[in-house]
């Protein structure tokens, strides 16, 4: 008997339901097919190649006319299904009825829309069938702006097609790096830089707050007030399942229509499968598990026993000259130990995830040839303890091989500056060796690389060694930690040359072997970004000390000290009452007077820290930056003021200079002074930068040190005015940042690259206008209170629950 | 097992940590990706210093007082003869939760 079976929505899932019937047992149904698109069953999956130009609709069609007419498919394209009556067993649709003996839900998915004003207007469309791709179509062939809402794979595809068409595209996404859900942020970095090599603009952390138009779109406007011009607006945020049919008949309907492993919803003659369908907790949006459901579904049909499991599935990003592939678990769950390659010439990125003896994920980038077989380990769980040292080489490499740590520097294109005080390209230095200069001093002497600062000297060496091979003897010079093969300064000149702007940059260009860094090398890879990119690059507090992320010491009990800064030391009535009400109100255990002219609270404890800055901020106390790398303090004497000795107001130039400095990050702490006379009661000639004043004007003095080593200063510059007192040093410090090690004290830093040095770059007043320049422009990020920011999120300062009562019940 | 909720991902800043109370003292609960959290005790068996303050890389912790570096997975220290406690935790639809059963068997053992 020919049972009647009715299927509403023709996509993929239901298309291979149709299949496995007619191949299996042609006669078992009558079979009609509703779809709400006037067409039927196409390879939804290769709409972006159809968006791109790269194929037409037609060579994406599964099932034409004549396959329908063939197998005695009753369509009814472009027709909605009103409703169903299961009492009466039949199906409503707008031009009339259909009885069913058995009935398959297939309605796919929705996009998602984001509720912002605007979101109805002209020019906003989704990416999810036939006429939203031809809709893109239509749109870029005018040109213009486009703005993508997500950075997911739908969108990034979008993204390429618009871009391929030639429109200006630029893709807003709210998490920190592109495709979360299956790439980690080191493949997150290489498919951003691939993407942006293609003129595509990407906006991570950003959030639309609406689309703004008259009768058209005109513009995305973002949480922060930036607006976007756009043409046209995609929202690809993500889909959700569409289960209104389902569940206005009244069926079991989670997140999606409930099955179970045979596919039957809660009627047991109704079945549902594809993208609408919840199993097990699961949701589903690619094509692998939705064939394995239509299988099943088949098979349960003609009365075979059969059941669905939910297998591991792995994504490709269909853009062409993006090749990414991600497959299994490989961002979720503890117990896990990862695998790095990284090989920054060729662009490749790769990271297996291991559980026990087992490989549970794999993400790669650049060179994807091993992901199947990687797959095929995950899937089947292979036990890959035998070959665990090698396994990331892939199959066909089981010899083993490390990394090349020179790579970072092969890969430099020859116009790379590698000697920034000489303007020395690599093709330069690389020249000169070819011609002869075979060691570092010859090289020096015909290029002028690496002979005045000399911080690029490993840089220098490495290019030796990579021109040469095995003929130059490698200097051992000291890498910044484990994690990488090159010292502080090479990464420092890299970062530079290679314009890396994120840290996510530096571990895969340079070839980091670790995952993020570590404890060691992620402070100073972070000052390095901040000081020289200010304007791309957001500090990141998770690489921070403690001391400089919770902006206050901590102390060896674990709790903390609070010192508020006092401009030059000065203070006033107002100011000491507000902070013995702090001391009484939290009870403060110690106060004590700072050797920088402060006040120190000392035994916070951590929870009370951002009320107490509440506190202290409503009398006008700021942060006195006493935990960071960064300006301390500025210790002054009285001065002209009072003292009869006084030449110059050294106490208006303390507060001036301590005005202008604070805030700013710096490779080490920097201590300032201002004595009014040669008697120096402000003891400046053991500074960082001390200024002595005299009759005829200041006398500036950098690299003392009173520490660990005690060194008095070194003379600068002696000049008439308080102007360019403040000029020179302002000019030191960011020369200091610009080029020091991280951890280096200016005394450090001064002794490795000379005074000589630091005189000649200072001496011309073009670049001591650039340096303050670049000063100033820093200074317009960090020149605020952390205090009064971190105050404004005191939650975050409290533990996050308190389990006392349910760990012990 | 008796996995409670916790708290939203979001609360815990990415390669950050936050602690919570219990009666075992306090626990880290440690983000060390998008998606990927671990739990263990806070307290460095060194000199008690608070890991949820220290430096998260990889899937490891840098104690804040003495760089003793600890792996999340095992609790081990490295290249040290200590050792901290580890609790499962995990992360679903965007929570993380943690399993107090744990927590309070350690309690009675």
């Amino acid at each position: 008997m020919t049972l009647k079976l009715v299927i509403v929505g023709a996509g993929m899932a239901s298309g291979r339901v149709i299949e496995h019937l007619v191949e299996e047992n042609p006669d078992a149904f009558d079979v009609t097919l509703f779809n709400a698109e006037p067409r039927g069953n196409y390879n939804r999956i290769m709409l972006s190649p159809v968006l791109s130009g790269e194929k037409t609709y037609d060579e994406i069609v599964t099932h034409d006319e004549d396959w329908y007419a063939r197998h005695g498919v009753t369509c009814r394209f472009g027709e909605h299904v009103i409703g169903i009556d299961r009492d009466r067993r039949v199906v409503i649709g707008q031009k009339g009825e259909v009885s069913y003996d058995k009935l398959i839900i297939a309605t796919g998915s929705a996009p998602f829309i984001i509720p912002v004003q605007g979101k109805d207007l002209p020019g906003v469309i989704t990416y999810r069938d036939l006429d939203d791709t031809n809709a893109m179509i239509k749109a870029a062939q005018e040109g213009g702006k486009a703005v993508v809402i997500g950075g997911g794979l739908l969108g990034l595809e979008a993204a390429a097609g618009l871009a391929e068409r030639g429109m200006q595209v630029t893709v807003v996404h709210l998490m920190g790096h592109l495709m979360e859900r299956q790439l980690d942020e080191a493949a997150g970095y290489l498919l951003r830089r691939d993407l942006e090599k293609r003129g595509i603009t990407i906006r991570t952390q950003a959030s639309t707050k609406a689309i703004i138009g008259n009768g058209q779109t005109e513009a995305v406007l973002l949480e922060g007030g930036e607006t976007l011009p756009a043409d046209l607006v995609v929202m690809a945020v993500g889909i959700r399942p569409e289960t209104r049919l389902a569940s206005d008949t009244g069926l079991e309907v989670a997140r999606g229509i409930e099955v179970n492993a045979q596919m039957q919803t809660s009627d047991q003659d109704i079945y549902a499968v594809g993208e609408c369908v919840e199993f097990g907790g699961h949701l589903f949006g690619l094509v692998a598990p939705l064939y394995d459901q239509a299988k099943v579904l088949a098979q349960t049909l003609l009365g075979q026993p059969e059941a669905f499991v939910v297998k591991d599935i792995a994504t490709k990003l269909k853009v062409t000259g993006c090749d990414l592939f991600s497959a299994g678990d490989f961002a979720e769950g503890p117990g896990r130990e990862d695998i790095v390659f990284r090989d920054p010439s060729r662009g490749v990125y790769k990271r297996l995830v291991i559980e026990g003896d087992r490989l549970v994920g794999a993400v790669m980038y650049g060179d994807t040839a091993d992901g199947t077989w990687f797959f095929s380990l995950i899937k089947d769980g292979t036990k890959i303890e035998e070959m665990r040292e090698t396994l990331i080489f892939g199959p066909a490499f089981q010899e083993g091989a490390s990394a090349d740590p020179l790579s970072a520097v092969a890969a430099l294109p020859p116009e790379a500056e590698i000697c920034g005080c000489n303007g020395i390209c690599k093709g330069t230095i690389t020249n000169a060796i070819a011609s002869g200069a075979t060691d570092l001093g010859a090289v020096r002497a015909q290029t002028k690389a690496s002979a005045s600062c000399g911080t690029c000297t490993g840089l220098v060496e490495q290019l030796l060694q990579v021109t040469l091979g095995d003929d130059f003897q490698m200097p051992t010079a000291q890498p910044v930690c484990g994690c990488c093969d090159l010292t502080h300064e090479d990464v420092r000149r890299l970062i530079k040359a290679q314009e890396l702007k994120s840290q996510e940059a530096v571990w895969q260009e340079l070839g980091w072997k670790s995952r993020n860094g570590c404890h060691v090398c992620r402070p100073a890879v972070n000052f390095y970004l901040l000081a020289d990119w200010p304007l791309e690059y957001r500090d990141d507090p998770q690489s921070r000390f403690v001391n400089e992320r919770k902006h206050a010491n901590i102390q060896k009990d674990g709790t903390f000290s609070v010192v508020p800064r006092m401009w030059g030391g000065i203070t006033n009535a107002a100011e000491l009452r507000a902070i013995a009400d702090a001391a009484d109100k939290y009870n403060v255990p110690t106060v004590k007077v700072t050797g920088g002219q402060r006040i120190d609270l000392l035994g916070i404890k951590g929870e009370d820290l951002p009320h107490i800055w509440a506190d202290l901020n409503k009398a006008g106390l700021v942060s006195g930056h006493a935990y960071s790398k960064g300006l301390r303090t500025v210790k002054t004497c009285v001065g002209t003021d009072h003292c009869r000795f006084g030449t110059q107001d050294s106490t208006g130039l303390g507060i001036k200079l301590e005005q202008i400095l604070w805030g700013s990050w710096t490779p080490h702490k920097v201590k300032l002074a201002v004595s009014g006379c040669p008697r120096n009661c402000a003891e400046a000639t053991c500074k960082d930068v001390g200024i002595i004043c005299v009759d005829s004007g200041y006398q500036v003095g950098v690299a003392g040190a009173a520490g660990m080593d005690l060194k008095e200063t070194e003379r600068l510059v002696d000049v008439p005015t308080e102007a360019e007192a403040i000029e020179w040093t302002v000019a030191f410090i960011q020369l200091y940042r610009e080029n020091a090690k991280y951890l280096d004290r200016p005394y450090k830093w001064v002794a490795k690259v000379g005074l000589a040095w630091v005189k000649e770059r200072l001496i011309d007043p073009v670049e001591r206008a650039r340096l303050v320049d670049a000063f100033e422009l820093s200074q317009s990020f960090f020149r605020k209170d952390p205090w009064a920011e971190q105050a404004k999120q005191a939650e975050r300062f409290q533990p996050l629950a308190d389990l006392t009562l349910e760990a012990a019940e | 097992m008796s996995w409670i909720d916790i708290c939203a991902i979001d609360d815990i800043p990415l390669r950050g940590a936050r602690k919570l109370k219990t009666a075992l003292g306090c626990v880290a609960v440690f983000r060390t990706g998008e998606e990927e959290v671990f739990a263990a005790s806070d307290t460095c068996p060194h000199k008690g210093g608070p890991l949820s303050e220290g430096i998260v890389h990889g899937q490891s912790v840098t104690c804040p007082l003495h760089n003793w570096v600890f792996d999340l997975n095992s609790g081990h220290a490295q290249g040290e003869d200590g050792r901290i406690a580890t609790y499962p935790a995990r992360t679903e639809a965007g929570r993380v939760l943690i399993d107090v059963a744990r927590l309070a068997t350690r309690s009675a053992a």
